[in-house]
């Protein structure tokens, strides 16, 4: 493992006039991880986006990618990063090769390189015979693959992505997960991205859990769901709140009230929910046990409930 | 610092690739294309014809109708900003390791020759319609002064775009501000020593841009008087000051943020 770590954030805050939107956060993503930040809206993790891809400026803390400082090796920090924001930012009136060719120079890169690298990555993500189409003509999950072969074009050393998954198809996703994987192991290419959904984040190296512009949780997803103490149980019932008073009084458990209904975790979740039926034969409608999930993770980080939108 | 590593010929790269974006996608829009070019001819006929009353021929329209091509395609060029950041293809560039000030330079280039483009094609229309009387050294003059004042305007309508987040807002500023300004710049009017009109077009800079080219665009058969215009010196002064100061401070103003940069 080197010994650098591909990015670090120490104590980085970031405030909208009033409203603090980053607080206080620090952590470390070795180089060649794939590490998200999970969270709702307005958790933060656009905000640190727009902070790590120099979009916005560090207003306190310190970020360093690669070893080099954003506040004062900005230039040189750009030229390590690829960007692909969660919004488009190709020209739709130009070509695909010309929106490569737009963003090589801008990069720097000589003419042969890009006609190198375009080649490339247009193979790489199956956009080749795409290559001289309006981008305005191709699909939106055609479109999103040219945003990361633009975002890649220059070799990043660390990709940073803004909801990649955002209007592709399942199979798409797939796809995006692939190449990630596939970067990662050819050219040791850390990917750092932002997305709002579980299902996703389950697929990255480390995860960390942002609610309310701090850091709620951090660690792999696995070990994440194994922190969660048991199995997961979620009761409905035509009186809720009445029925988690009797709960606890019962039996003593920590059992907690989450958009009408009632959440616990208990180990050997099988054998309690016998007891429970018994013991509330009438206001229980329905009992669903399951292993913990991220959503049952980020309940018990954060005292919320997940609101993915 | 690594701010040095980027070499004079990525600059260039910066700025020609921008440029160019610019104007391919001009030619790419083709309705632009056809109203720019139709649009001043248009107007060029109607005014000379309209205030035919005032004894004014077309060869003093000529003129003003430079400006006006100059002044609009410019500025129309540079809201595009505006639809750059819009689209999310300024937000790429925003975070490459480009800097700011090629950035700049790359797009109001580009305006600018997409108004000298048009501009030209209406000096060789003049040159047809009328029959030029001035010497090549002159036209020649007369081009570079329109390329100053090119740059001038993109770098205005650079200055505004920047903090807007809608093409509506601009459309506000064109009428209070722009076109006004055209009006008071002697493109319409000839200079009346004393008038009140005169008196407010010496504080419009686009007036000395215009003289120039009155002082250096002859045509035949139709003298138009210089008299009490601007001297020549004073004209590139003001028109080159003009154009120093908007392209500073279209590069001053490009170093601030806006909320449009978070879409």
């Amino acid at each position: 493992m080197p010994a650098t770590p591909a990015l670090t954030i120490s104590e980085v805050s970031y405030h909208y006039g009033e409203r603090v939107a980053v607080d206080r956060l620090s952590l470390e993503v070795d180089a060649g991880e794939i590490f998200v930040f999970l969270g709702p809206n307005g958790s933060g993790k656009t905000t640190l986006f727009r902070i790590l891809s120099t979009l916005i400026p560090l207003q306190a803390g310190e970020v360093t990618v690669l070893g080099r400082s954003l506040r004062a090796q900005l230039r040189a920090v750009r030229h390590e990063l690829g960007v692909v924001f969660q919004a488009p930012s190709l020209d739709k009136k130009l070509s695909v090769a010309e929106n490569l060719q737009h963003q090589g120079r801008l990069y720097g890169l000589s003419a042969a390189e890009i006609r190198e690298r375009s080649n490339l990555m247009l193979g790489a993500l199956g956009l080749t015979d795409r290559e001289g189409e309006r981008v305005e003509k191709l699909s939106g999950g055609q479109r999103r693959r040219v945003e990361l072969a633009k975002g890649m074009l220059h070799r990043p050393r660390l990709l940073l992505m803004d909801e990649p998954s955002t209007g592709l198809d399942p199979g798409a996703r797939a796809e995006l997960w692939k190449y990630l994987r596939q970067i990662r192991e050819q050219d040791g290419v850390t990917v750092v991205m932002t997305t709002h959904l579980l299902e996703e984040a389950e697929r990255a190296d480390r995860i960390a859990i942002m609610h309310e512009g701090r850091l709620a949780a951090l660690d792999a997803p696995t070990a994440l769901q194994a922190s969660v103490g048991g199995d997961s149980i979620t009761i409905r019932s035509t009186k809720p709140a009445e029925l988690v008073e009797a709960i606890r009084a019962k039996f003593s458990w920590e059992a907690v009230l989450l958009d009408g209904a009632i959440r616990l975790e208990q180990p050997c979740g099988h054998l309690w929910i016998s007891k429970l039926v018994e013991a509330f034969p009438s206001e229980i409608q329905s009992v669903t046990l399951g292993k913990p999930t991220l959503e049952d993770v980020f309940i018990d980080c954060t005292g919320a409930p997940y609101v993915e939108q | 610092m690594a701010t040095n590593t980027l070499s004079l010929t990525s600059v260039g790269a910066v700025i020609g690739t921008l440029m160019e974006r610019e104007i391919v996608r001009f030619f790419r829009q083709r309705n632009r294309v056809v109203g720019a070019l139709v649009q001043p001819i248009m107007f060029w006929l109607l005014f000379s014809a309209g205030l035919r009353a005032n004894d004014l021929g077309h060869a003093f329209f000529f003129p003003g109708t430079l400006a006006m091509i100059l002044l609009f395609t410019a500025i129309f060029a540079t809201i595009s900003i505006i639809e750059d950041r819009r689209e999310g293809f300024l937000q790429s560039v925003l975070v490459s390791p480009a800097p700011r000030w090629a950035m700049v330079v790359g797009k109001i280039a580009g305006g600018a020759e997409i108004a000298m483009l048009q501009a030209l094609l209406f000096l060789v229309l003049g040159w047809l319609a009328l029959g030029l009387t001035s010497s090549m050294l002159e036209v020649v003059w007369a081009i570079l002064m329109m390329e100053v004042m090119a740059v001038a305007l993109t770098s205005l309508g650079f200055l505004i775009a920047w903090r807007m987040d809608s093409t509506q807002g601009f459309h506000a500023i064109m009428s209070v501000f722009l076109f006004p300004m055209w009006l008071l710049s002697g493109s319409l009017f000839p200079a009346e020593p004393g008038a009140w009109l005169t008196r407010v077009s010496h504080f419009n800079p686009l007036t000395y841009g215009v003289a120039g080219l009155r002082h250096y665009l002859q045509f035949e058969g139709a003298a138009v008087s210089t008299a009490g215009l601007p001297s020549l010196a004073v004209c590139w002064l003001v028109s080159v000051a003009f154009a120093a100061a908007m392209l500073v401070l279209a590069w001053r103003i490009a170093g601030t943020r806006t909320t449009g940069d978070l879409l």
